[in-house]
């Protein structure tokens, strides 16, 4: 029965399932090709910087792992509210499902900082006000994943990890503004709405580039680790036991 | 016999006495009171559970000479930074037992059951466990200074400052009691939930200590103390009122 595309449809497990999964092959193609664009010209066009010569080029794995872990940790904490507030259980699979993502990218900009910042800062790391704040956003996705995995009750589970995600996001902002407002070893913001870009184009547009490839990317995995959660949950439907058991007859 | 009257509260006056003024029936349908003062009733009766936390507190701290040296020096730098770690892993500690009790005997979904918000039980529970685990950290916050080697400014740096977080840290910590009411893992994901939300004021109290000692001014780490108080409180009860509602469902 076809009923047009509303709002709420795909909040329904099982047309999330086959939307998902008629997306999540082109997201892979889509997420390689942008990524490789995006290294080629960050290695091979962009110029040499001219303070730190070639080994600012880790940027391009930097920024976009570290841009992409906030704006993952503000849209679990959003899929989470409405999950809570509408009492939408797909949402919330979706928050649990962008947890995990979300975490690994932040340990990935944190490692790659760390392996920028020994050659350039002379230190593996340093208690500035930009790495404490982005070190506790990684503790809150480790808590908001250990909440959840430890209540047993679903429901009880998404909705106390809402509130812990929602009362978490306090956090991005300060790690946005924690440059501007403390004296920080860390820069500060090369492109920010009031100040423009402060860098080449040709660096901005495999950063660019490289952002869209990990957004594109996280879509993919959250959407393929989403069907996986929804296939569990959703286990006691017709639906998903006729995606178990294909075979057997009607 | 008298009218029946609602029993809506767990304080009640003796028989006979039913009209005794305005200020009991205020103090009778007053759920944040009722709580409150049942709360410090309780741990009046169980001084030793009471006192448990400022034990670990002192205890703990006295570790960190005996583990890093006994140089003055080196005591007098690492003074803010143990003390205020102490506490904040004492108050997470003393906040585990904060809805278990009730929850096990049935008190607290009977609390939750008033018609008042479970805002008055939040607030209350957050108010009664700082007045019983938080002051005592903030009295014994001088000796500790003494054994450290703080000078008098620092000391008083010190106490302002737990003065101020302490209550923070209560509240932050009875949002992470009721998130995790009743779950095995119950202590360790507590204290994971909550230390990066306490982070902030770990890092404030300490800093303004060190500022004393290094001669500049607190009066920015104290400020901003201030404001992470004014914003917990007005936040966290909520949340905690929440957080009881979905973990009694």
């Amino acid at each position: 029965m076809n009923i047009g595309t509303r709002l709420f449809t795909y909040a329904a497990p099982a047309r999330f399932y086959s939307l998902s999964g008629a997306l999540v092959p082109w997201l892979w193609v889509l997420a390689v090709g942008l990524a490789l664009s995006g290294l080629y010209i960050g290695f091979f066009l962009a110029p040499v910087d001219a303070v730190q010569g070639n080994s600012y080029r880790i940027i391009f794995i930097h920024v976009p792992a570290a841009w992409i872990s906030m704006v993952l940790y503000l849209a679990m904490a959003f899929w989470a509210a409405i999950g809570w507030a509408f009492n939408a259980r797909m949402a919330s699979m979706l928050a649990r499902a962008i947890a995990p993502t979300g975490a690994l990218f932040t340990v990935l900009a944190l490692w790659s900082g760390a392996l920028w910042g020994k050659p350039t800062w002379g230190t593996w790391w340093v208690w500035d006000a930009r790495l404490t704040s982005y070190l506790i956003l990684l503790f809150l996705y480790l808590g908001y994943i250990a909440l959840v995995e430890a209540i047993d009750d679903t429901k009880r589970a998404d909705q106390a990890g809402a509130l812990l995600a929602v009362v978490g996001s306090v956090n991005v902002p300060i790690i946005y503004y924690s440059v501007r407002w403390w004296n920080t070893l860390h820069q500060g913001a090369t492109i920010s709405a009031s100040g423009g870009v402060k860098m080449a184009d040709t660096m901005l547009m495999a950063m660019l580039l490289m952002t869209l490839a990990c957004w594109v990317y996280a879509f993919a995995v959250v959407f393929m680790r989403a069907r996986a959660i929804v296939v569990e949950r959703e286990q006691h439907t017709a639906w998903v036991s006729a995606l178990v058991q294909p075979a057997r007859g009607a | 016999m008298s009218t029946p009257r609602p029993t809506t509260s767990v304080v009640r006056p003796p028989r006979g006495q039913e009209n005794s003024g305005a200020a009991l029936r205020f103090l009778e349908r007053s759920l944040f009171l009722a709580v409150l003062m049942r709360d410090l009733r309780l741990a009046a009766r169980r001084r030793i559970d009471a006192l448990l936390p400022l034990v670990f507190f002192v205890v703990a701290i006295s570790l960190f000479p005996l583990g890093v040296g006994p140089e003055p020096q080196t005591l007098r730098h690492i003074a803010p930074g143990v003390v205020w770690v102490c506490a904040l892993l004492a108050t997470m500690l003393s906040v585990q037992h904060l809805y278990a009790g009730d929850q096990a005997d049935g008190s607290l979904e009977q609390m939750l059951l008033a018609p008042q918000s479970p805002l008055a039980v939040a607030a209350a529970k957050c108010v009664a466990h700082w007045l019983v685990s938080g002051w005592p950290l903030i009295l014994a916050a001088p000796v500790v200074g003494l054994w450290f080697d703080l000078s008098l400014p620092a000391m008083g740096s010190l106490v302002l400052g737990l003065l101020l977080g302490t209550p923070v840290l209560s509240l932050l910590g009875g949002l992470g009691a009721a998130l995790t009411l009743g779950l095995r893992s119950g202590g360790m994901l507590l204290i994971l939930i909550v230390l990066p939300l306490a982070m902030p004021v770990l890092i404030f109290g300490a800093g303004a200590v060190a500022a004393v000692e290094s001669g500049q001014s607190a009066a920015g780490h104290y400020s901003l103390l201030g404001a992470l108080l004014i914003a917990t409180a007005m936040g966290a009860p909520w949340a905690t009122a929440a957080a009881l509602r979905i973990s009694t469902e």
